[in-house]
């Protein structure tokens, strides 16, 4: 059943759900960042609009570089804002950003530890129409591997806005992810938000879905179809794959002795490897992991590609039968 | 202007300085030689003259920043930051060594007074637009100094940086470009072609000066210079030999990579003299001189 000191949006588990963009609330968030320090600064490459940083560009127009279509030198020249006391946020695609320029973002951002926000829009298979080349699907396992960075996929919009709030703040280097297209908007303003703690959606104790990202949705659409066939599965919404919040995982391991995990992105190297590399060697017990079988996606409308490439509520609980009957 | 004797005692701090690179680099067994020998008279120029700096207080908020794009050249950095006094001249000895603070190529956590941990070629010049952007927020007074070797030229990060710097006209940012002619492949010219450098910078509308990058006045006097004009970034291409006091290394790409007694081009000493003989011509100053040592 629902957490209900998560707040949750009442209409969760409603058709009329409302439906927002992640990339949405990050511009709200970016704004409110801005005005609560003056020394955020927001650099994009050329997606202004659509990575949703145009609010902040018009209020804040001598704190925003437009930095053309030139992903490499928008993470090194925000390096250079940070290392003079700024805290800068670059915005662009994930694929781009930061997939052409990872070495940049290892270097000058990482190892250098500034405290530059990476923000990776357009993240998922959920892309839709663009294809392939524009459908982030290993920005996950590229910023997870990363020592000193932190990454965080929020579940929804208004998750989004607060993460950006709080990246602003963290001081640290920090890769955020977000979707192009709409999804329900699962959480409130009330829901608590905190960079490395994951929370409990649903309560269950047969078995746990750990999600993050839009998926976190599909997972709870599944938990309680399953409810209604006397499975009692908790679900966790793992905003924040790096740190990991290892004692709520740890927990779902011991008490529940099976876990699903489910993300918008390869199966390899993103929350499921993230999961597995803890868990087993920690607490074992069976998972099974969903998410991209280790292709690229295609074009097609949002909700026909995570339909073909397996990211279903179906699916989901298939994988937790599955795991179900693995568990000793 | 300074005078006659300043200028020589900088000209002499830096071969002093040339000395202990080769020590360093003989000690580490490996490391970059030609590009550190061609850059001490520029890096002298700049820490003992040009930059407001305090090796007491490294991280003093009004100081000039330096970031050094090419860190396989930082012998010459460390070399020149322990002469100016920002750590032991004793602890050269430790570069490239396990534990070190002097660490292969630059890195800024482990050594006060490093602007930025660098090595990977072609993303200094991005983050000094960065902190000169900064700087101008906050109407700072500092200056932002970049230096480049003339191979990152290669990399688009550079070029996409140098359109940046002018498109946003930072004129509290100088950078200096090492035009020493050699890349580890070979020429320049041969691996991927530079020139015309002058004419590419001012398409961007940098302003551009060309210097001997030896003569001590003349690299003061461009950085002064660069500080006159406005609303336009400067870049001062600096002509280098590299290898700069050693006959056998000079102009030498060979000697790009490799410390004295590591490696044996056509024409060099025997491995087991090159060092000896790498100090004794920079004492000498190729013969020129008598050695205060002999």
């Amino acid at each position: 059943m629902i957490n209900n000191q998560a707040n949750l949006n009442p209409k969760l588990f409603l058709e009329d759900i409302e439906q927002v963009p992640t990339r949405n609330g990050y511009g709200e968030g970016l704004v409110l960042a801005g005005e609560e320090d003056k020394n955020v600064v927001a650099l994009c490459a050329d997606l202004t609009e659509s990575t949703r940083t145009q609010a902040f560009a018009e209020k804040f127009p001598e704190r925003f570089f437009e930095v053309g279509v030139a992903e490499q030198n928008l993470v090194t020249v925000a390096s250079g804002l940070a290392a003079a006391g700024k805290i800068p946020f670059t915005t662009s695609y994930s694929t781009f950003s930061p997939g052409r320029n990872w070495e940049q973002i290892r270097t000058t951002i990482c190892y250098n530890n500034q405290p530059v926000k990476i923000i990776g829009s357009h993240a998922g298979i959920s892309v839709g129409p663009d294809g392939a080349t524009h459908q982030a699907l290993e920005d996950l396992a590229l910023m997870r591997a990363l020592p000193n960075m932190v990454v965080i996929s929020p579940a929804d919009a208004i998750e989004a806005k607060k993460a950006t709030q709080a990246i602003a703040r963290n001081g640290k280097p920090t890769y955020l992810r977000l979707s192009r297209d709409k999804v329900p908007v699962i959480t409130t303003e009330q829901n608590p938000f905190e960079i490395g703690k994951a929370e409990v959606f649903y309560e269950g104790k047969d078995v746990t879905i750990i999600a993050c990202g839009q998926m976190v949705y599909r997972a709870l659409l599944a938990a309680k179809e399953l409810e209604e066939h006397k499975i009692s599965v908790r679900v966790i919404n793992c905003h924040t794959i790096k740190p990991l919040d290892k004692k709520t995982i740890l927990k779902a391991a011991e008490e529940t002795g099976a876990i699903v995990t489910v993300e918008e992105h390869q199966v390899t190297g993103g929350l499921g490897g993230a999961i597995s590399e803890l868990v087993s060697q920690n607490y074992p017990v069976p998972i099974k992991i969903i998410g991209i079988q280790d292709r690229f996606g295609e074009s097609g409308e949002p909700n026909e590609l995570l339909e073909k490439f397996g990211l279903t509520v179906e699916n989901i609980k298939k994988a937790v039968i599955e795991v179900l009957r693995k568990k000793t | 202007m300074l005078s006659a004797p300043e200028i020589k005692k900088l000209e002499e701090t830096a071969n002093n300085i040339r000395e202990d690179i080769i020590k360093m680099l003989v000690e580490a067994g490996s490391g970059h030689s030609a590009g550190p020998l061609g850059m001490e008279d520029i890096f002298t120029a700049l820490y003992f003259q040009i930059l407001n700096i305090d090796p007491k207080n490294p991280n003093m908020p009004d100081r000039d920043r330096l970031v050094l794009s090419n860190g396989h050249i930082c012998p010459v950095l460390y070399a020149t930051m322990a002469h100016r006094g920002f750590f032991p001249i004793s602890e050269l000895n430790s570069l490239r060594k396990l534990g070190s603070r002097l660490q292969g190529h630059p890195h800024r956590e482990a050594l006060l007074g490093l602007e930025t941990t660098s090595g990977p070629l072609g993303s200094g010049l991005s983050q000094a637009c960065g902190m000169a952007l900064a700087g101008r927020l906050d109407n700072a007074k500092w200056r932002v100094y970049a230096l480049l070797s003339d191979g990152e030229h290669d990399e688009g990060n550079t070029w996409e940086a140098i359109m940046f710097a002018g498109k946003y006209k930072l004129h509290n940012l100088t950078a200096l470009v090492d035009r020493n002619n050699i890349q580890i492949d070979g020429f320049t010219e041969d691996v991927m072609p530079l020139d015309d450098l002058k004419k590419k910078y001012e398409a961007f509308n940098w302003h551009v000066l060309e210097i001997d990058g030896h003569n001590i006045q003349a690299i003061i006097d461009a950085f002064g210079e660069a500080e006159t004009i406005f609303e336009r970034p400067t870049v001062i291409i600096a002509h280098t030999i590299p290898g700069k006091g050693v006959d056998f290394m000079e102009g030498h790409f060979e000697w790009h990579g490799s410390p004295p007694g590591t490696i044996q081009p056509v024409g060099a000493p025997a491995k087991g003299q090159q060092a000896k003989i790498a100090l004794a011509e920079l004492r000498t100053l190729g013969g020129k001189i008598k050695s205060e040592h002999e």
